[in-house]
């Protein structure tokens, strides 16, 4: 069961009341500090962490609201990436321009083909998308004069952040300038699913046929949510051009599309945080498993897909909602949900 | 006489050899409540399908307050005030009520596609939407998953969403179907209550209620309509009773 609130309260405050700030998301952000003072050996990790978290959720925001599949999503990213790098290279390393030049052109390149991507869905969305992303890696890969081809791009420099932040050996400035390009689109992104725009894409996902008879255009919808999310992985490519300074083909492989659907669904897609809390999990398990045995490490990776899809068909953030649905009234987990300052006592 | 709200003519529709609608001619004046019946594979869901634009006819006119509509697309059509509900619950499973009906609200107010302002600012859209699932006796369970509700529930808000959307003519495929009789009550009300400014053609099986509910009836038998009038005359027709009633004496 949702949410119960007395009706007196008014529907206003009944939406109010659905993008409060929760104490478990005030927790969530104070945690991502953690790295600075608990694991600071491990801040490239981190801000690894962070540039798939920001992937992951550009991803989210077509497939867990619109419902729109893609299995090529590294095409946009890895746009991003080469559009930073080829900046860079050719003698502008000043970041933040740099990031949001080439926001905009895997935005356009977003734009582009969302006019084919609205008019197909599940399936052929799928073929689709993934004939796409492989032909921008093998375009990619032969156009060395421009990309580096298979050696990949060299000579990628950046400046200094605001001309005072050097990016660093530790990954110090790479984390916190990941964390806060993560967590200024993560406001614009749950500003964007409250408001009525939101709304609509949750009605594409929930029943596409209805929408049209409610009057409703679908098509202008997709296009605009697809140049927005191809936009954030943009960004997402480019900050990790930034951060290591090469680019290789591996931005734009079909692994990173896969593996971004597999955090997506591990996390939980329709919930804002499951590409978050997905990336965390897997990119932590990753590096672990891949220290335990280097050769064989997408063995226990397969095992956790399997174990999440069996027993938490909603991610492991759907599971924890439930978790906590059933729990309400007991008040064990109350307070996670409620913002401190609103309960009552 | 003024224009009617809602007319067809010479309207044809054939899959392959199956003729599903010939030459359907109707004019429903503003304002009326129309029933549409005839037995099953009669064609009355096929003329709801043409007339919103789900399918396209093979031949003939489709006027909308005299406008020609036959070109447009459904989603055109509905915002001229053509709109339908669905014979199986056609609703968005994970919204709520509340959500569903204000969806439909800032998509009739060209709001929908504004992302830098949450939904409960646009305080005018909410309260339309509460005031609408207020109306329909959903306002107790609006912040409950559609998917949750009863089913006579989510018969009734099917047609809050068609209602949501301002409509002049509403055209309602089987409201009461699937609802049992004890429960229908609320269909009804809900029904016989929606504003005269709009103009209503419903397709049901219940006798009872189309002929506690309609001011004139449309039969139709295999793709044509065999005879419109008050329900007094279709009740007392020889011809209605053969096919339709199955010649048993009604009411």
């Amino acid at each position: 069961m949702t949410a119960v609130y007395p009706s007196d309260a008014g529907p206003q405050a009944y939406l109010q009341s659905q993008i409060r700030w929760r104490t478990a998301e005030i927790l969530f952000w104070l945690a991502t500090l953690l790295p600075f003072v608990a694991t600071p050996n491990y801040l490239s990790l981190a801000s690894q962490i962070a540039i798939t978290a920001l992937f992951a959720l550009s991803l989210d925001l077509i497939l867990g609201y619109a419902g729109i599949v893609s299995l090529g999503h590294a095409a946009f990213f890895g746009f991003g990436a080469y559009a930073a790098g080829l900046i860079s290279k050719h003698g502008w390393g000043e970041p933040l321009s740099g990031l949001v030049l080439s926001g905009i052109a895997a935005g356009l390149l977003g734009y582009a083909v969302s006019f084919v991507i609205a008019r197909f869905r599940h399936l052929a969305l799928i073929m689709l998308t993934l004939g796409f992303g492989l032909l921008l890696l093998e375009l990619a890969n032969s156009a060395s004069s421009i990309t580096g081809g298979a050696d990949g791009l060299q000579g990628v420099k950046t400046w200094p952040l605001l001309g005072m932040f050097k990016f660093d050996l530790y990954g110090f400035t790479a984390y916190w300038y990941a964390l806060i390009v993560l967590f200024l689109l993560f406001l614009v992104s749950r500003r964007l699913i409250n408001s009525p725009f939101g709304l609509s894409l949750r009605g594409i996902r929930e029943n596409a046929v209805r929408m049209r008879a409610i009057g409703a255009e679908s098509r202008p919808h997709i296009r605009m949510i697809y140049t927005i999310s191809a936009t954030m992985a943009g960004i997402a490519g480019a900050i990790l051009t930034q951060t290591t300074e090469t680019v290789s083909l591996g931005v734009l492989d079909f692994q990173r599309s896969a593996d971004l659907l597999v955090i997506l669904i591990l996390g939980g897609a329709g919930r804002l945080y499951g590409g978050l809390i997905g990336a965390i999990i897997y990119m932590i398990a990753r590096d672990w498993f891949s220290g335990v045995n280097p050769q064989y490490w997408y063995f226990p990776i397969g095992v956790l897909l399997i174990a999440v899809v069996l027993f938490l068909p909603n991610g492991i953030l759907g599971g924890i909602a439930q978790l906590i649905d059933t729990a309400r009234g007991r008040r064990w987990f109350g307070w996670l949900v409620s913002p401190p300052w609103r309960r009552r006592a | 006489m003024s224009v009617p709200a809602l007319a067809t003519s010479g309207l044809d529709k054939r899959f392959g050899s199956l003729v599903v609608a010939h030459s359907i001619g109707i004019a429903l004046p503003q304002g009326v409540r129309y029933a549409l019946i005839g037995p099953n594979g009669a064609g009355k869901t096929t003329l709801i399908n043409l007339m919103t634009g789900m399918l396209r006819p093979d031949g003939g006119q489709i006027l909308l307050g005299g406008e020609d509509i036959t070109t447009l697309t459904p989603e055109d059509r509905v915002r001229r005030g053509l709109v339908r509900t669905f014979q199986i619950n056609s609703l968005f499973p994970h919204l709520n009520p509340l959500e569903a009906v204000t969806l439909v609200i800032c998509e009739r107010d060209r709001i929908a596609r504004t992302f830098w302002r949450i939904t409960a600012d646009y305080r005018a859209a909410v309260d339309e939407a509460y005031d609408i699932l207020k109306s329909l006796l959903l306002a107790p369970v609006c912040t409950r998953e559609t998917r949750e509700l009863a089913y006579g529930q989510q018969r009734l808000l099917e047609i809050a969403l068609a209602l949501a959307t301002k409509p002049k003519v509403l055209l309602l495929d089987e409201p009461a179907a699937g609802v049992p009789r004890d429960e229908s009550a609320e269909l009804f009300t809900a029904i016989n209550s929606l504003s005269k400014d709009i103009t209503v053609l419903f397709i049901e099986h219940d006798m009872e209620l189309v002929f506690r509910l309609a001011s004139r009836i449309i039969v139709m038998v295999s793709g044509g309509i065999l005879l419109e009038g008050t329900p007094a005359e279709i009740a007392a027709d020889p011809r209605v009773r053969e096919v339709y009633l199955g010649g048993a004496a009604h009411g």
